[in-house]
């Protein structure tokens, strides 16, 4: 295989690799705020932005694998 | 062959100049012009204009009406957010940790406004964009992770003084507790590193979406995106201050023996 072929796949295996993890994290903590707002409806405000913290905590390691596909792309 | 007609094939030798070599991305920040030595880049430049604009803002406070009515609007949703992370020591720590907000806020969003990115300059033969959002460059956001950890050990440093802070760090009470010490020091360089990965690779993957929606799509698909990619600045800029606040409040906090 030549260089570039494997650049590309390398690429789409940092990101596809690197999504599983945060996307079960995401679902996990979305599930769990939607059921923490079943029981407790009047606490929507804090459980709202908990819930975005936590996402967004979650998110970041996706965004650890798209900062490394990127640079595998780019450079 | 009609004007028309050259208009059009010029557009699609274009095009197929564009689809050849792909939209045009660069992971680090192109210098513009050089200062006593040290390179000056599109981001740099950007924040500088962010910093001038802050201040101005900050000299027409309790000046203007209107600017101190609309400041007052944003500051105290989150003057109250962060209270709830500092308690009591809210009045010491508000002004840092609203710092690193606003500051963030704008970079994230300056870098989203038409222009920055579009405006091209060429400099030695080369077609360099002129903006670049600040945030969407590693150095600053390093720069940004490095000290507000750094802030935190000298507030820890303050509260509660050199014995006890390196008493966390440095403890051979037994090989646990040493143990443990060297991956604190270690923890503290890794939430510098993980807070400016954090920040750089949000900021930036939003800048590469957006230009490869609208090289996918000229018109009208990154508008959503463009929506979504405010809020993401918001966001990240929300969980920098709100990050820099919990670890200070942990820092500080005294473990009575």
């Amino acid at each position: 295989m030549e260089i570039e072929g494997v650049k590309m796949l390398a690429t789409a295996l940092a990101i596809g690799l690197g999504a599983i993890g945060p996307a079960i994290g995401i679902g996990m903590i979305g599930s769990k705020a939607v059921e923490a707002l079943g029981r407790n409806p009047e606490a929507e405000s804090s459980i709202t932005t908990n819930m975005i913290l936590a996402i967004a905590f979650a998110e970041a390691v996706a965004i650890y694998a798209l900062v490394v596909a990127l640079i595998i792309k780019f450079t | 062959m009609t004007a028309n007609k050259i208009a059009e094939t010029a557009i699609t030798q274009n095009a197929e100049a564009v689809v050849s070599h792909g939209p045009h991305i660069s992971i680090k920040a192109e210098t513009l012009f050089e200062l006593f030595g040290f390179p000056v880049t599109n981001s740099l430049l950007t924040s500088w204009i962010v910093v001038f604009l802050l201040v101005l803002l900050a000299l027409s406070y309790n000046r203007n009406r209107f600017v101190t009515s609309l400041l007052n609007l944003i500051l105290k949703p989150i003057y109250s957010l962060f209270a709830g992370v500092f308690g009591d020591k809210i009045e010491v720590f508000f002004p840092l940790v609203m710092t690193y907000f606003l500051y963030i806020l704008s970079l994230n969003w300056l870098g989203l406004l038409p222009g920055v990115g579009t405006i091209l300059l060429k400099v030695h033969d080369e077609s360099i964009p002129l903006l670049r959002a600040g945030t969407a460059d590693l150095n600053t956001t390093l720069a940004f992770g490095f000290m507000s950890i750094f802030m935190v050990q000298y507030y820890a440093v303050r509260y509660l003084g050199w014995g006890k802070y390196l008493k966390k760090f440095f403890n051979f009470a037994n090989p646990i507790k040493a143990f443990v010490g060297l991956l604190e020091v270690v923890s503290e360089f890794s939430k510098a590193i993980s807070f400016s990965f954090r920040l750089f690779g949000n900021i930036f993957a939003g800048e590469v979406l957006l230009t490869v929606i609208a090289f996918l799509v000229p018109v009208l698909a990154s508008f959503p995106f463009l929506l979504f990619e405010f809020f993401v600045g918001f966001i990240q800029a929300l969980v920098f201050a709100m990050l820099s606040s919990i670890f200070i409040s942990v820092a500080i906090a005294d473990h009575g023996h």
